[in-house]
């Protein structure tokens, strides 16, 4: 293992320190807001890291201008495609995680998932 | 090409058409559409099973106008065409068996969007079963989680809409993990296509380089569908979200929806990765592990529960324990086991759900142990087929929990160092599972006076009173049989399917 590595490919190593993060506070965070904060860092780290891979130095975005169709000229224009298709999926979720919070709201008056745990079990059902 | 090679994109498109078809229509067409687009797509799924029997070899198809590498692709062995059927016999079995708490529990204006997420499902099931491109499975690993927590929070109290935040936690946190393991294999493989990526990784294996990332990206995979499947240490969300979800949820999550993800689980190791390489990295080992730590405690944390559904549910964890035991041994022998066990489980848990709602409607709809006593004799079939799900799921002879039992121990036992290990656990979970089973069907026909009858208003439940449900419990409980006394062929067609995966 060369530690050296891990300086020529700071942002890698960056992407994945984000995604820790957001993974610990999607998991630990006991308020429900965090948690979906956490979640977003942790898929924006994931697209970090493959726009990261996609990307080929000095080459530009795959978007035909002035007629130039050298693959020479364009970075590698998957990774981008696997992107946006991710940031779709992880919209969809973030809005049905919020919404689901604002109805436990409405109910509980709490963002505090283990007080709303409390809670049910006073109530019982 | 013939026409029957269609089928299995068909059934994919049409399960995900119907899906926004259902959302303008009203609940009881809705319904209809349900039922008759999971017929149709079990009844092409048939014709696809007996096309590639027929053939004796997987086909590939081709999605829109690239081939591989580039395109997109669905691939269709005899493993895939049969789990595609099964999952549409459970499905409609569980959509049948329910109908009467659907109508109770559902708000009338929202009745129609229960389909729109049961037909999304489908489809995400489907698509995961078929695909041959990892970006997509995850898509609908994605779709999946989605409409499983929709079926549980469309019965609107708060201890719903708290298991599925719970279980929307878990899962996402199981995606990421996904997502990330399938972005690292792409980074060292440069495909999407699970045949190209085999080949690739091969090769990077037979020359040593990057073996460090190798095994990070199938660990991230393996925990990833690990936590979203329910695997032992994960498996907090899963009581509540099975307990007070409505009874077709509950049945179609606990069969299905796990299933869904360890069948994908199944195709990474065989057909991403190779299963030669999955045995040498110490990723089983893990799974083994954490396969029987959850076949012991899902057993005792049923045994402590006094909520039947709630029961039902953490043996649901144990079962689990056992599937993922079985990828743990490392050899094909416990895969086998471990599908035979998906398909067993599957029929048992999804009539166990449907036969405890019976059972709890001769007891005043309530769930509590205490409230069941002598519900066999007021509601026959219900106790009838829950006592046949009980001794499958205990693994007696004849039903279809012995049969699985029995492949997970030969397979054990071919195994030099975990033989011991696995046949102690399967000993001891079997006696678990006998304690807590066999105490709830010793209640379910312990007679109770009438006077307490009357009192507590309970009420006595014909075949004539729920005609629907107990068709669909005869069903599960004729399946259950035949995949108890004809396990052979199912085993072959197991056998080939896997075959086909190399």
């Amino acid at each position: 293992m060369n530690i050296a590595n891990l300086f020529n490919n700071y942002e890698e190593a960056i992407a994945m320190i984000l995604f820790g993060i957001g993974f610990s506070n999607l998991l630990l965070q006991k308020n429900l807001i965090k948690k979906i904060i956490g979640l977003n860092i942790m898929d924006t780290a994931t697209y970090l890291f493959l726009a990261l891979k996609g990307y080929i130095d000095g080459r530009k975005a795959p978007i035909v201008v002035n007629g130039v169709q050298s693959v020479e000229a364009y970075i590698n224009p998957i990774p981008s495609g696997l992107v946006l298709t991710g940031i779709v999926v992880s919209v969809s979720v973030t809005a049905l995680m919020l919404s689901l919070t604002i109805r436990l709201y409405r109910r509980y008056h709490t963002l505090d998932l283990d007080e709303i745990s409390t809670k049910l079990k006073k109530e019982g059902l | 090409m013939q026409f029957v090679q269609n089928f299995p994109f068909i059934t994919i498109i049409l399960s995900l058409f119907s899906g926004p078809l259902c959302s303008i229509l009203d609940g009881k067409k809705a319904k209809k559409i349900n039922l008759a687009v999971i017929s149709i797509i079990g009844g092409m799924s048939c014709a696809v099973l007996a096309f590639v029997i027929r053939t004796g070899e997987a086909y590939v198809y081709r999605m829109g106008h690239f081939s591989a590498p580039w395109g997109n692709e669905i691939r269709v062995g005899v493993l895939e065409a049969a789990m595609a059927v099964f999952f549409c016999v459970i499905m409609l079995l569980c959509m049948v068996g329910g109908v009467l708490e659907r109508e109770k529990e559902l708000e009338e204006s929202k009745a129609n969007l229960y389909y729109v997420m049961v037909n999304l499902l489908l489809c995400s099931l489907l698509a995961l079963i078929y695909t041959n491109d990892l970006f997509t499975a995850y898509v609908f690993v994605e779709i999946n989680t989605i409409s499983a927590c929709g079926l549980i929070m469309i019965k609107q109290n708060g201890r719903t809409l708290e298991a599925a935040t719970r279980y929307m936690i878990m899962s996402l946190l199981g995606s990421g993990c996904l997502l990330l393991g399938i972005c690292f294999l792409y980074d060292l493989t440069g495909h999407l296509l699970m045949s190209n990526i085999q080949e690739q990784v091969q090769i990077l294996h037979q020359t040593g380089q990057y073996a460090m990332p190798l095994l990070v990206a199938l660990g991230l995979m393996s925990v990833g569908l690990a936590i979203k499947s329910a695997l032992f240490p994960f498996h907090s969300w899963l009581p509540d979200a099975y307990g007070y979800s409505t009874v077709s949820s509950a049945a179609i999550l606990s069969s299905l929806v796990s299933k869904g993800y360890i069948f994908l689980l199944v195709k990474i190791f065989y057909r991403v990765i190779g299963f030669d390489i999955v045995r040498d990295s110490k990723v089983i080992n893990v799974l083994f592990v954490f396969g029987i730590a959850g076949m012991i405690m899902g057993s005792v944390r049923a045994i402590q529960e006094n909520n039947i559904r709630r029961m039902i549910a953490y043996s649901s964890v144990a079962q689990i324990g056992y599937i993922y035991m079985g990828f743990g041994l490392g050899t094909t022998a416990g895969v086998i086991a471990s599908i035979y066990h998906i398909v067993c489980h599957a029929a048992t848990k999804s009539l166990l759900f449907v036969a405890a709602s019976g059972i709890t409607d001769a007891s005043g709809e309530s769930t509590d142990f205490f409230e069941l006593t002598g519900a066999g004799y007021r509601n026959k079939v219900a106790g009838i087929a829950f006592s046949v799900g009980s001794l499958s799921m205990v693994g007696v002879p004849m039903f279809s929990g012995f049969i699985s039992k029995l492949l997970f121990a030969q397979a054990g036992m071919a195994s030099v160092h975990k033989m011991l290990p696995t046949l102690i656990a399967l000993a001891i979970s079997t006696i678990l599972n006998a304690v807590y089973f066999m105490k709830t069907v010793i209640r379910l026909y312990t007679p109770v006076s009438r006077s307490v009858i009357e009192k507590k208003g309970y009420r006595t439940i014909t075949v004539n009173d729920q005609k629907a449900k107990s068709a669909a419990l005869i069903c599960f409980i004729i399946l259950n049989l035949i995949l108890g006394l004809c396990s052979e062929p199912i085993i072959g067609l197991i056998q080939s399917g896997l075959g086909m995966f190399a």
